[in-house]
């Protein structure tokens, strides 16, 4: 099996060799895609890349960082950064009223939440490598990161699994690595920077 | 609340955008379907995008489990018999289960088992407050 992902991993180089690879964030809401994006782009251009948010579904359309470049030792990696809606399978707009938002907002916040999804699955097709960041405080076995995980599967899309938020208490990134065993799982802090170096070096790796 | 199964020769003849409309379908009419069979990874992203374009103040999206009872561990001679076995006897292995939002609370599930936990009716709740 080893031996089968080095041939496919090399065949892929040989035939589809980018100049700009284009890496996708995926994940469910409040996993902390943005957080990590923002990271990425503080470490490497200095700038933020969008706004965060304890309340689900902040970020609700596509956003493109272009023309990031990485360096660590001798190697080098340059691509653009898709930062994607969080996907779901139920909004509800009450739950946007219980966290204090006023009736409009929060439907207007729902209508546009849905339509993020909808475009976040679309752009699986254009991604040359996913990062699926999960929030490693939760169970990771739910049908949204199994569907997420096998569509990309299905599609042949490299992936690497973050198990973000590790500065927490009830962390546990061996529940995400059981859960999904035949990938590469980074345990970090996307808000602390804590392990982000291996997160470089998986990126390094994988695309 | 209503459970439906769902064969798979019910909906075999369907394209897969006609499997999935029927099964968002009977979702939407409050039912928990319980399909014979496994949608495919495609179609599973599919569910969420047509589940997404339903959503409104009244319908609040779905969950839905898929139980594989495949084992990764399989040896690949193993997998492809029962495969041809399956292909030969026209047996669908494992079930989807989908049920809207507004009744289901959530769907815990592991390679090994699933539960259902539902949703507290809002008569329960009124009278828990009285």
């Amino acid at each position: 099996m080893q031996l089968f992902n080095i041939f496919k991993k090399f065949l892929r180089r040989l035939f589809n060799k980018k100049k700009h690879l284009k890496i996708g964030l995926y994940g469910p809401p409040n996993g902390g895609k943005t957080t990590l994006a923002n990271r990425i782009c503080q470490d490497w251009l200095g700038e933020d890349m969008g706004k965060v948010s304890n309340i689900a579904h902040e970020t609700r359309e596509i956003q493109i960082k272009e023309q990031i470049h990485i360096k660590s030792g001798s190697k080098e990696l340059s691509f653009n950064l898709v930062d994607t809606p969080g996907i779901a399978t139920k909004i509800d707009y009450e739950e946007f009223i219980k966290a204090g938002m006023k009736e409009n907002e929060a439907k207007k916040r729902a209508k546009e939440a849905t339509k993020g999804v909808i475009d976040a699955i679309k752009w699986l097709d254009n991604m040359d490598v996913v990062v699926v960041v999960l929030d490693s405080t939760k169970d990771p076995y739910t049908q949204v990161n199994l569907t997420i995980i096998g569509n990309l599967e299905a599609r042949n899309i490299p992936v690497i699994i973050v198990a973000n938020k590790i500065d927490l208490k009830k962390a546990n990134i061996r529940r995400i690595e059981a859960a999904f065993p035949q990938y590469k799982v980074v345990g970090i802090s996307a808000k602390y920077g804590d392990n982000i170096e291996e997160f470089y070096n998986a990126l390094f790796e994988v695309a | 609340m209503i459970i439906e199964f769902i064969q798979y020769s019910e909906i075999k003849d369907l394209s897969s955008l006609g499997r999935l409309r029927k099964l968002l379908k009977l979702a939407k009419d409050n039912k928990i379907v319980l399909l014979e069979g496994r949608l495919k990874p495609q179609e599973e992203a599919e569910l969420i995008k047509m589940n997404m374009e339903e959503i409104d103040d009244e319908f609040k999206g779905i969950e839905f489990a898929i139980i594989d009872p495949s084992s990764e561990n399989e040896a690949v001679w193993s997998k492809f018999r029962t495969k041809l076995v399956n292909v030969l006897l026209g047996y669908k292995p494992g079930f989807t289960i989908i049920g809207p939002a507004s009744i289901i609370k959530e769907i815990k599930q592991d390679p090994h088992k699933i539960e259902l936990l539902m949703k507290e009716s809002e008569e329960k709740k009124k009278k828990g407050k009285k």
